[in-house]
């Protein structure tokens, strides 16, 4: 495999095609990041500063108080939100009992309906049982829109899943529990993984339903940018971006590899 | 322990008229089997007889609507399957695709929370005993399917269990290798001492490997015995054509005559289907004008060319088929009133000018009254 990869090294369509994509992916990120390096505000490049990476670590209190609000957001939903898909994919795809196909489709609800009315029906629902809107119902609402996609990805990997392992296990003297814990879930762990991954950059990035749902003191980072950018473009941000971008491409390519050397189990 | 060799050391595993139901069709019908210890116990049958359906029932993966199962004497149906003193290969092995073969294996020592050394000591010794020194570090998908297997095979043995329970695991392979690993696996039996109980749909498998064989099919056991006996004497119809190939024709019994000479009964019966009648022997004296089965092996006629009276029961006709197979032949004769007959002739010597007997050659088949068979099972005419 590894070798028919490098023989192909010779221009072709399919490169041309990637070289397109790959600009359409980049290009606007690209200009983001030189004119971060840019001393002046406007879009018209004034010479090279670090001016904006400045004015980003030393006086943006309110952006690090978001981007901080987001993270814990991001990753008590994303967990929560993982626990219950895996939880429910399990337990609809082995246990038979009435409503199974109901509370499937039910669960795909989210997934379907815009996001303004999720965000909508989300505020009604707060406001109705005089939940004050804040930080837990960001969170509430970022699980339950995070929820599909997790069942959804450990349903597919769950597909995969030998049940006849099972009761190996069961054979080999393992109880329910220690069958849960050293077959079942390492066997789909890498479905678990890339749901929780999918959950976790989902809720950094989702604007619209938060906007509903955000109260005093709870805003997050794409709300904050959002407020700033309505007075025009502050580079602070492009700056920001440059940072979001390394550190997502970090956390990428340690979990790729990390995902690697569980494929060679499958 | 006790020395291992040859004899009966006591039951090891009673069925007693287990019944088993999915909904309406009941797959297990009243299934009674007693299997000694440290047998090689086959289960055979065709597909779908509920043979998998009795080793789950064993195993403690279904739960039967009446009988019960014993082991050494205690009944185990009330036991979850993680108590039961045996374990069992998979017909698709349900290796854990997330654990190398080391891990598989240790896998049962560490629920049991045996020390490292312990496990790493016992590891090696049936790592050692499947020859899979040097891939125990692959995960399964890494492994061939001999090699799966036998990590499979290792996994159960490492719990020390009295029963081993084998469905079909070499059905995924291929003939040269399914052979290898049916010798390896007689071997592992000698060396482990332990019952097995083996389930296959392949009748030469489980008659090359077996101390004794019960015959399934829909769901009933039709003859429990070793080879010799389920191959030479079967009990029905079904038996005698599913091991080995066989003539097998209906036939009525028109008389019956005690010989001194063979000590046993000379049985005469009318066979229509040959349009004449045929000499059998059999130990018991059999009621004139019962409606049975006359069977004759095709390796017990004798076919020579050319038209020939050679005694008693012999029949001429043309040579329909011949199938050369290298040290045997295999011959389709269409007989004179149109009945066809195999017959199987072994190449004992050097067949210097090509084969003796070949397409549309006049033939003369004969055999030996010792040689038939009368399965004791009626037919009535309306078949
Ligand atoms: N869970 C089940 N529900 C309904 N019917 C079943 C179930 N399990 C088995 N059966 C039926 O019981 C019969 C016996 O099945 P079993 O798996 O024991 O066959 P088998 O002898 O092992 O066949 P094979 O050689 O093909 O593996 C089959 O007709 C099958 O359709
Ligand atoms: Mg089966």
């Amino acid at each position: 495999m590894r070798s028919y990869y490098k023989e192909k090294r010779s221009f072709s369509f399919s490169n041309l095609c990637l070289f397109f994509v790959l600009l359409f992916l980049f290009l606007p990120l690209i200009v983001v990041i030189v004119y971060s390096f840019n001393s002046g505000r406007a879009m018209v490049w004034q010479g090279f500063s670090l001016n904006w990476y400045r004015e980003l670590f030393t006086s943006s209190v309110g952006l690090w108080k978001a981007l901080w609000n987001s993270i814990i957001i991001a990753i008590t939903s994303s967990i929560t939100a993982t626990i219950l898909g895996t939880a429910a994919s399990i337990g609809i795809k082995w246990y038979r009992f009435k409503g199974r196909t109901y509370i499937t489709v039910a669960t795909y609800l989210p997934m379907i309906l815009p996001d303004v009315i999720i965000g909508i029906s989300m505020l009604i629902f707060f406001s109705s049982v005089n939940l004050p809107l804040g930080m837990f119902t960001i969170y509430a609402s970022h699980t339950t829109f995070n929820l599909p996609f997790t069942f959804l990805l450990v349903s597919s990997r769950l597909d995969e899943f030998d049940y006849s392992t099972i009761e190996a296990a069961r054979d080999l003297g393992a109880r329910e529990y220690d069958t849960m814990v050293r077959v079942v879930i390492p066997s789909i762990f890498p479905g678990i993984l890339s749901a929780f991954l999918m959950a976790l950059t989902m809720s950094i990035e989702d604007f619209v339903i938060t906007f509903f749902v955000s109260g005093p003191g709870s805003t997050t980072l794409p709300l904050y940018v959002y407020s700033s950018i309505r007075y025009g473009v502050s580079p602070v941000i492009n700056a920001l971006s440059l940072i979001l971008i390394l550190l997502s491409m970090a956390i990428a390519f340690t979990f790729r590899r990390f995902l690697k050397s569980f494929a060679a189990s499958a | 322990m006790e020395y291992k060799g040859e004899g009966a050391k006591g039951v090891a595993v009673e069925i007693r008229n287990i019944t088993k139901s999915f909904g309406d069709f009941r797959a297990l019908d009243d299934v009674s089997i007693s299997i000694e210890k440290d047998e090689f116990f086959s289960l055979l049958g065709p597909s779908g007889c509920g043979k998998t359906t009795l080793l789950r029932i064993i195993a403690g993966f279904e739960t039967p609507e009446s009988g019960d199962i014993t082991f050494d004497g205690n009944s185990i149906l009330h036991l979850p399957p993680e108590k039961r003193e045996c374990n069992m290969v998979f017909q698709n092995y349900a290796l854990f695709p997330h654990l190398s073969a080391r891990e598989n294996i240790a896998f049962p020592l560490k629920l049991r929370k045996m020390n490292k050394d312990e496990i790493r000591r016992k590891v090696d010794h049936y790592i050692h005993l499947v020859e899979l020194d040097g891939h125990e570090d692959k995960r399964p998908a890494q492994l061939s399917g001999g090699q799966r297997q036998r990590v499979a095979i290792a996994r159960a043995l490492v719990c020390e269990p009295s029963v081993l329970l084998l469905d079909e695991p070499l059905s995924a392979l291929d003939a040269k290798l399914r052979q290898n690993l049916l010798v390896e696996l007689d071997e592992i039996h000698d060396k482990v001492g332990i019952t097995f109980i083996y389930v296959t749909h392949d009748q030469s498998e489980a008659l090359s490997i077996s101390d004794h064989i019960a015959v399934f099919n829909e769901g009933k056991v039709l003859q429990t015995g070793s080879p010799y006996e389920i191959y030479e004497s079967p009990s029905t119809r079904f038996v005698a054509s599913f091991i080995g190939d066989t003539n097998i024709f209906p036939c009525i019994v028109e008389n019956s005559v005690y010989d001194n000479n063979l000590e046993e009964w000379l049985i005469t019966v009318q066979i229509d289907e040959l349009g004449s009648t045929v000499t059998v022997t059999d130990y018991d004296d059999i009621e004139i004008g019962r409606r049975l089965y006359f069977t004759i092996r095709p390796e017990k006629i004798r076919i020579v060319g050319g038209e020939r009276k050679l005694g008693e029961n012999s029949f001429s006709g043309f040579v329909d088929e011949p199938v050369y197979s290298g040290y045997q032949s295999k011959f389709f004769v269409k007989l004179d009133n149109c009945t066809f007959i195999k017959v199987l002739k072994g190449h004992t010597t050097y067949l210097d000018d090509g084969p003796e007997i070949e397409w549309k050659d006049r033939v003369s088949v004969s055999w030996r009254a010792v040689d038939g068979y009368l399965v004791k099972e009626e037919w009535s005419e309306k078949r």
